[in-house]
């Protein structure tokens, strides 16, 4: 009988291959729930969405003929699956107001917002982390008490100011007062200083204390011990065993801000009139536009979930481990 | 009580007070600003309209005239109290969802567990816009968004806290008495969580004010003729080019306000958590005079009077003095807090600041450790020596290799630092050292993260780091602590071979008596920071003197123990080394304490034998015979 071997031996799944089936998984849910929770949107509005939206004026007709274009009348699960069908093929309705399709509006307005959430993150990260190291290597142990006093309290106030309010202070100094950048609209580079300095600067005082305190932690570590044991020079050791393990934890505790940054888009847009889809979305509540407003909540909620996607492949290409440790 | 002092505790510092102060200030101002300055706030003067800063009105007029100083203040009752009523919104059902897997039992705990777990991912603003859809534009509508925005991360909090406290035992003891579940979480669980959630709901409650205020600036949440410092933002962004005061004068309060309930609660936070330890700024002393010590070519190590001091001040190690010869297996013992593996980590140079280290005299292969150098030249001369010919190994394998890096490169690095060797001279080299501490398949297993290996095949692999060089001393501070006892046979054999084939000297730290006498040659005794007895390992069971060192020979139980009587233990608990008594340390414990005991701290004297006792005991010692002739 030589059933030891069938028996024996279970097929080792590469650690990888796990990973990404399992984030793949989580990441189906996610958008499972999020494509739910828009359809329902319009369902869990009190009162009869298209009467709100066309206002007690309309006539009863014109309010008809809409819920009937909009397949209101049917039932709930047919309207479900019509809604996941037209998705596949891209159709995401017709905005109430102006009566274009909502993937147009998206198509139109997607780009400026885009560009602005990955220039304020690249600004925020090329801040943060050498500011958070540096100062992580010079307040080490207590050092220059001073320094780290007003280092936290700075970036404490910084991180407390919501972007909004930045924006309106930015705007004063830098647009109103000195006259070195546009108050608002999107145009040659100039015009991007603001509004991504505004998005930036709050995430990138959090993630400098954040990673001044990563590297703190991790230079009171074990293995950071044994690396001063090997008797390696001081750079050799920050560089090549504190720093990527300070940045491996940043990231994961960097990688929330992130998608708060995709949020505060919405925001910063109002407040410098930037022509994407955070303006839209808030006047598309205000005029109750459902369709169009529906259809900018998937993009933004995509865009998180892809967001984190990116922040846990990152995480596992740099630090082995957290391939593992979630099984 | 203690939990009253805790919070006066936190109100006594600086921040503390500080945010105690302004959160007072900005609830007062909320609760009465509206009583005494309304009128102001919506008087209209059509004689002044959208006006700058004057005598009549401190931060100008909006665009019908109104006082924009005054509807600042009065403005901040709507603002915290919609905060207020959002976060506690937030609180409450958060706390529903937290402990819905206490209260439903398993599937339906998973469930929202999950739902949460999706909800988290997603930003707060853009839960609030989206709830902002349903509920409508508005106050109402407002608050019932960012409370429900915010219950995910409540929800994430509360299950932990709760995962923490439902595992406790009286929790389980609760459980099995048949109690309830409702019951339980009401009367176990919630009291012991209440504290983290309001702290938690105080700090949050500065961010919803934040959030308040943005969906409130955007026109979605407070409508006129009511307004928040969001609105009044909001209302005074286009006249920011004629009228910046009135833009900035809402934003400013908001901040205040927002800070105040943040700080507050981090204050409060830290306060009830551990007390931060900051710690003065390093001072490397160098001692005044290096003697030149008779040269002792067979001496490995020598250490004179060595002093390890923290601020406080706190002098754990007190003057050590010892000598290791080539070849020579050194233990160290003592109770935890005796100063044994600082006296290692000191000999090592691994003591970080603001610790110190002193000596009369710290040398290794006859040259100096201690002192500056006068270049960068001998100091990379000191770096090579240390980095070739003294080797450490820790206490804990698990943590002490970086966790990010292959087992083979953490041994080849420190190989190309100091010898020079090429990336592939080194990786052969570590492969070859792995192989000599008897790791199996080690060509394979160099190319392999620590997480991959168990803990025994990570301390051989340690060793393996420091058979790197050619080692003249190996320091193992609590080497086989973390290990069960068949790896920590092995390991220990393994260090013993090392000796014997490389004429190697070790350094042994141990709490365990008993695995020094197996291994050693020579046995120090370490209690409250000295030395109190230095003897030969054969005379560990015949011939201690030190009551301390009996005292602990005495406490390993042995074959002949009676098992219905109770182990042997020392009497006491050890000296706090912060407040060392005068005289001995020992004495308190002590049973054979005499006169002098409490005048002056003994002498470590003697030849070969060292004693520092005033009332040395005689040379039998019943019982531990086994410990030599039972396991070597």
């Amino acid at each position: 009988m030589t059933t030891a071997t069938a028996v024996g031996s279970r097929p080792e799944i590469n650690p990888w291959v796990r990973f990404a089936v399992r984030r793949l998984s989580r990441l189906v849910v996610s958008v499972l729930a999020l494509l739910s929770a828009a359809f329902l949107m319009i369902h869990l509005i009190p009162g009869d969405p298209v009467r709100s939206a066309l206002g007690p004026a309309a006539p009863k007709s014109l309010v008809d003929a809409q819920r009937e274009s909009l397949g209101l009348n049917d039932p709930l699960w047919e309207q479900y699956l019509h809604f996941l069908q037209h998705l596949f093929t891209g159709n995401l309705g017709t905005s109430i107001t102006t009566g274009l399709p909502v993937s147009d509006v998206i198509r139109d307005r997607l780009p400026a917002t885009v560009q602005l959430a990955v220039a304020a993150f690249l600004v925020a990260v090329l801040i943060a982390l050498p500011v958070g190291l540096a100062m992580g290597v010079l307040t080490r142990a207590g050092r220059r008490p001073r320094a780290e006093l007003g280092f936290t309290s700075t970036s404490v106030v910084l991180a407390a100011i919501p972007e909004f309010l930045l924006a309106v202070g930015l705007v004063y100094v830098f647009a109103v007062k000195l006259q070195w950048f546009p108050v608002a609209g999107r145009g040659n580079v100039a015009s991007y200083v603001l509004p991504v300095l505004s998005l930036a600067i709050g995430p990138a005082a959090v993630l400098a204390r954040i990673c001044r305190v990563e590297l703190l932690a991790v230079l009171q570590t074990d293995y950071l011990r044994t690396a001063r044991a090997k008797r390696l020079p001081a750079t050799a050791v920050y560089l090549r065993h504190a720093l990527p393990n300070a940045v491996t934890a940043t990231i994961t505790l960097g990688g929330l801000l992130l998608g708060g940054m995709v949020a505060g888009t919405v925001l910063v847009e109002n407040v410098f009139g930037w022509p994407g889809l955070g303006s839209t979305i808030v006047s598309s509540i205000l005029a109750k536009d459902y369709p169009l407003v529906q259809g900018v909540v998937l993009v933004y909620g995509v865009g998180v979930l892809l967001v984190n996607l990116a922040v846990d492949v990152a995480l596992a290409l740099l630090d082995p481990r957290s391939t593992i440790r979630e099984s | 009580m203690a939990r009253r002092a805790r919070w006066i505790a936190v109100l006594r510092t600086p921040v503390g007070a500080g945010a105690g102060v302004l959160l007072l200030a900005v609830l007062l101002l909320a609760l009465f600003a509206p009583l005494l300055w309304s009128d102001q706030a919506s008087a209209i003067d059509t004689e002044h309209l959208l006006e700058g800063t004057s005598s009549q009105h401190w931060l100008g007029t909006d665009s019908l005239g109104r006082d924009i100083f005054y509807r600042v203040l009065v403005a901040s009752r709507t603002s915290i109290m919609l905060a207020l009523l959002a976060t506690a919104l937030g609180v409450l059902a958060g706390l529903v969802l937290g402990t819905a897997p206490v209260l439903l039992g398993r599937r339906a705990g998973r469930l929202t567990t999950a739902l949460v777990n999706i909800a988290v991912a997603f930003p707060g603003l853009l839960l609030a816009l989206f709830f902002a859809v349903i509920f409508g534009v508005g106050a109402k509508g407002a608050v019932l968004a960012i409370g429900l925005a915010g219950a995910p991360a409540f929800a994430r909090l509360t299950q932990t806290l709760v995962a923490g406290i439902a595992e406790r035992d009286f929790v389980a003891a609760a459980r099995i008495a048949g109690v309830g579940r409702f019951r339980i979480l009401l009367r176990h669980i919630l009291p012991n969580i209440a504290e983290p959630l309001v702290v938690n709901a105080t700090i949050g409650a500065g961010g919803v004010l934040l959030a308040f205020a943005g969906l409130s600036f955007l026109g979605l949440g407070v409508q006129p003729p009511a307004y928040d410092w969001g609105r009044l933002m909001g209302e005074s962004l286009n006249g920011i080019y004629v009228h910046p005061a009135a833009a900035l004068a809402p934003g400013v309060a908001v901040v205040i306000a927002g800070l105040a309930f943040n700080l507050f609660g981090e204050a409060v936070a830290k306060g009830l958590g551990v007390p931060a330890l900051v710690g003065p700024r390093l001072r490397t002393r160098t001692p005044e005079t290096v003697p030149a010590a008779p040269v002792d070519d067979e001496a490995v190590l020598v250490v004179k009077d060595l002093r390890v001091s923290f601020p406080g001040p706190i002098t754990p190690v007190r003057g050590v003095s010892f000598t290791i010869h080539k070849g020579e297996i050194v233990g160290v013992v003592g109770e935890s807090g005796s100063g044994k593996s600082l006296t290692a980590l000191a000999v090592a140079q691994l003591i970080e600041p603001p610790g110190q280290v002193e000596a009369a005299e710290l040398s290794f292969l006859g040259a100096p450790l201690l002192g500056r150098l006068a270049d960068r030249g001998s100091a990379a001369t000191r770096r090579r020596l240390l980095g070739t010919s003294f080797a450490m190994v820790f206490q804990d394998p698990m943590t002490s290799f970086n966790p990010t890096k292959r087992i083979g490169v953490q041994l080849a690095e420190g190989a190309r630092e100091h010898q020079g060797l090429s990336r592939r001279q080194a990786m052969a080299r570590a492969v070859d050292r792995l192989r000599a501490v008897r790791v199996p398949a080690a060509g394979r297993r160099a190319r392999q993260y620590p997480h991959e290996f168990s803990g025994g095949m990570r301390q051989r692999a340690m060793i393996g780091m420091g058979l790197m060089g050619a080692p003249a001393l190996i320091v193992a501070d609590e080497p086989t602590t973390a290990l069960d006892v068949t790896v920590q046979r092995q390991v220990l054999r393994l260090l013993e071979t090392i000796r014997e084939t490389d004429d190697v000297a070790v350094l042994l730290i141990s709490h365990d008596i008993t695995v020094v006498a197996q291994v050693c040659d020579r046995v120090l005794v370490m209690y409250a920071g000295r030395i109190v007895e230095d003897l030969p390992a054969s005379d560990l069971a015949t011939g201690a003197r030190h009551p301390y060192t009996r005292a602990l020979l005495a406490a390993v139980p042995d074959l002949d123990t009676p098992l219905d009587e109770p182990l042997a233990v020392i009497p006491g608990r050890p000296v706090d080394p912060s407040a060392f008594p005068t005289g001995c340390a020992y004495r308190v414990r002590c049973e054979f304490v005499v006169e002098s005991c409490s005048a002056k701290d003994p002498e470590l004297v003697g030849a070969d034998h060292r004693v520092a006792c005033w009332n040395p005991q005689g040379r039998t010692v019943l019982g531990i015979e086994s410990i030599r002739t039972g396991q070597r």
